[in-house]
């Protein structure tokens, strides 16, 4: 009697000892450094030559000070840039999802065609962006087959470009990502109840109207989640244009996304400005965040209210 | 309890190891930092951005007994151990790490404190003007040790107070480099004083450019190739207190630069990228280049090479086919200085290092001879220049060094400031776009202005000239 009493007690205590290293390891690298750039952000501090400047608090002029210098130009840039790999992904992405979880098509060698599209993504992006740099200079690999080809008559330069520069991010980052999406949705799909697919087919329908009436209906909760990860990730689209631009968003400023803008200020220290640019920042992506948590949530609570609904009337059938 | 027992005992004893270790790890490290304070250290520490300077250092300092494999130490014979920290210049990034080391020099274990650095003209002010550089007087260089240096790498590196912060080995004056079968082709003779009385002022070399381009060449390579002969010819630093100040000159720039690339006499590269250093190869097809003394000997030559590991001769790509002349402008063009950090434990060797590689006239002729480096020794330099049996033959024969002693002289260096690196890349970034089309003047100004701001927070105004 005695013996089991004890363990009751011990276990609830053992959960906590274990769950503690996470909650350590956040306050002191997560935690803190946030509640500090929020801090800082309302302070004039940086370096000057060898010499640090402030802290000197200086109210909300970082924030004002932000949005006069383009800020909404940049996160414009960002999200044009977004859109651009993101449309070609969704799209490539659904398709492949729905051809090769069809089990009418019978495609061979499926796991190999899965593993080379996840592929690009294991690349860094950082050295994906310098081939893509190699390969797309004046007079790189690129230039000079279209050149000998007869295609064009001379080198297109496509870093000196505005939609060239913003056209090859976007392609990067569709190459980089299509795969992954590729498979998040092919488990949505392997999700289905078979069963569907099956009454789908008895009633006679076209795989067309099976993908648009049935597969897509079903897969929307797991769309929404890859289209808030992906614009979070977009949010903080880095790599690919720092390296390709050499840090400077050219031509321009047309490629000169928000994270960068926010790395300009962090090079030379501007803890002030930084701060500022971080939590604005850390404000729509925990709108996006909330977003998700809604929707997601939203859909379960429906389906629950349905379900009583139903039962409801039976429940009065009875009673009556 | 047994089991109680032996999970109690193995997490004592890897504990006990753990503490060990790191106990043994810090003793360790304090002990040597405490004996090294005492005396010179052991360890000498230079931070620099590419390999000039170490080469420099281990082939013609007295003291160098072995060089490492992979070239990241240099022994000396005494046992002392050279380390070299090397971080690329572009976009600031060597002066954000050496200020990120040198702001930690306080903490950090004698060992691993920065010793020397060297700075660029660039930016040397930066440094001079703070107390993170020692004086070399102090450090045991007399007057009479630097009396053969040129004045104007002395006055450079000589903060408000009047003390001397760093010595360089070099003198960098500016040279146009020319491709004689080019200019035969163009101008119908490829001699230096010819080519120079045709290129003598812009107007003149305006007109060869236009004569080149009928011929099918490039007078030159990209958008900031003269950058540097309009740029060290303005008549105010940069910055003025919190405000840029946009030189006229470098106005003239832009509007050069803007009709040679609309016309099609620069093939619009931009300094360091692989289309220009292939202008400056066997394929290319420009006329010439604004150089300094180190991208004479050091880049051009590389760059005009067809096989790079082949031998430095006539027919190994266009070796031989450059001369030199004076060009439009007399300018300079980088520079490199040894400074001794403050708080280094290695103050002998620091000076030892800076008496032999920046004042010993033998070594500073011998560099010269080897290397074809314009060294900073007046009298090496004017000996070599009236030698009748001196000539390049990377440059046909011709004695270069002359008409680098005749460009040195011409040098000033009062309007170098601490600003210069962020705003020389930020104007040549942002007049890119310009030369390019994809913006109008007003909006080069305006992205300009931005970058500078966002470089140097403190700047809060940039004024254009009329």
């Amino acid at each position: 009697m005695r013996k089991v009493k004890g363990k009751e007690v011990s276990y609830a205590k053992y959960g906590y000892l274990f769950i503690a290293p996470f909650f350590i390891a956040f306050l002191i690298f997560q935690f803190i450094p946030l509640i500090q750039t929020i801090y800082y952000s309302f302070f004039e501090y940086y370096r000057s030559g060898l010499k640090i400047i402030g802290p000197n608090p200086v109210g909300l002029a970082n924030y004002s000070a932000l949005f006069e210098a383009d800020f909404g130009r940049y996160a414009g840039n960002t999200i044009i840039m977004w859109i651009i790999g993101f449309v070609p992904q969704i799209i490539i992405s659904l398709l492949l999802a729905a051809w090769f979880t069809d089990i009418r098509l019978k495609i061979k060698g499926k796991q190999f065609f899965k593993v080379v599209i996840y592929m690009p993504n294991l690349i860094m992006a950082s050295a994906f962006a310098m081939l893509f740099f190699a390969l797309f200079s004046d007079n790189g690999p690129v230039n000079t087959t279209l050149v000998s080809m007869g295609i064009l008559s001379k080198p297109f330069r496509f870093l000196s470009s505005v939609w060239g520069t913003r056209g090859l991010v976007g392609l990067m980052n569709f190459l980089m990502w299509f795969g992954n999406t590729t498979i998040l949705l092919m488990a949505a799909v392997m999700g289905i109840n078979p069963s569907l697919f099956e009454a789908a087919e008895l009633d006679g329908c076209s795989p067309r109207q099976t993908f648009f009436r049935v597969t897509l209906p079903m897969i929307r909760p797991i769309l929404v989640y890859v289209l808030i990860t992906s614009m979070i990730g977009g949010l903080q689209m880095f790599d690919v244009p720092q390296i390709l631009t050499n840090g400077k968003g050219t031509p321009d400023r047309t490629s000169m996304t928000l994270i960068m803008y926010l790395n300009n200020h962090l090079f030379s220290k501007n803890y002030g400005m930084a701060g500022a640019v971080s939590v604005i920042l850390f404000i729509i992506a925990a709108i996006l965040c909330l977003a998700v948590y809604f929707t997601l949530n939203a859909d379960d609570d429906s389906k629950r209210v349905r379900k009583r609904d139903r039962f409801k009337p039976r429940k009065e059938a009875v009673n009556g | 309890m047994k089991k109680g027992f032996k999970a109690f005992l193995s997490i004592a004893l890897a504990a006990a190891m753990i503490f060990g270790m790191t106990a043994c790890g810090g003793g360790g490290s304090s002990e040597g930092g405490e004996e090294a304070a005492a005396e010179q250290g052991k360890v000498l520490n230079i931070w620099c951005w590419n390999d000039e300077f170490q080469s420099r250092f281990n082939d013609y300092y007295p003291g160098v007994a072995e060089v490492a494999e992979d070239k990241s130490t240099t022994t000396l014979e005494d046992g002392t151990v050279v380390k070299w920290t090397i971080n690329p210049n572009e976009g600031m990034n060597y002066q954000d790490k050496l200020d990120a080391a040198l702001l930690a020099q306080e903490s950090a274990a004698a060992d691993e404190k920065v010793d020397i650095f060297l700075v660029e003209a660039d930016y040397a002010l930066k440094y001079v003007d703070s107390d993170y550089t020692l004086d070399v007087k102090e450090l045991g260089l007399t007057d009479d040790d630097m009396a053969d240096q040129y004045q104007y790498t002395k006055d450079i590196v000589t903060d408000s107070n009047g003390a001397q912060k760093g010595t360089t080995w070099q003198a960098t004056p500016g040279l146009f480099a020319y491709r004689r079968s080019i200019a035969k082709d163009v101008l119908g003779t490829d001699d230096p004083d010819a080519v120079q009385e045709a290129l003598a002022d812009w107007d003149k070399f305006n007109a060869v450019a236009e004569q080149a381009a009928a011929k099918g060449y490039k007078m030159l390579s990209g958008y900031d190739d003269s950058y540097r002969t309009f740029s060290n010819n303005v008549s105010a630093p940069w910055v003025d207190g919190t405000a840029v100040n946009v030189d006229a000159n470098i106005m003239k720039w832009v509007e050069q630069t803007k009709e040679f690339t609309d016309k099609g006499y620069n093939n619009k590269t931009s300094l360091w990228a692989p289309e220009w250093a292939a202008d400056q190869g066997p394929e290319g097809k420009v006329f010439g280049f604004f150089y300094s003394t180190w991208g004479i000997n050091f880049t051009l030559l590389g760059n005009s090479l067809a096989d790079p590991e082949g031998a430095q001769e006539v027919g190994n790509g266009i070796f031989g086919d450059y001369a030199v002349c004076y060009g439009p402008e007399p300018y300079y063009w980088g520079g490199t200085w040894i400074c001794a950090a403050a708080g280094t434990d290695n103050t002998e060797l620091v000076a030892d290092v800076m008496k032999q590689l920046t004042c010993n006239p033998e070594i500073m002729k011998k560099i010269t001879l080897d290397t074809q480096d314009y060294t900073n020794s007046v009298s090496a330099m004017t000996e070599i220049a009236e030698d009748p049996d001196f000539g390049s033959a990377f440059l046909g024969g011709q004695n270069h060094i002359a008409l680098f002693v005749e460009a040195a002289q011409k040098i000033d260096m009062s309007n170098a400031g601490p600003y210069d690196q962020g705003c020389n890349e930020g104007i040549q970034g942002a007049f890119k776009d310009y030369f390019d089309g994809n913006v109008d003047m007003d909006g080069a100004k305006a992205n300009f202005e931005k970058t500078i701001k966002e470089k140097f927070p403190e700047i809060e105004s940039v004024n254009w000239p009329e």
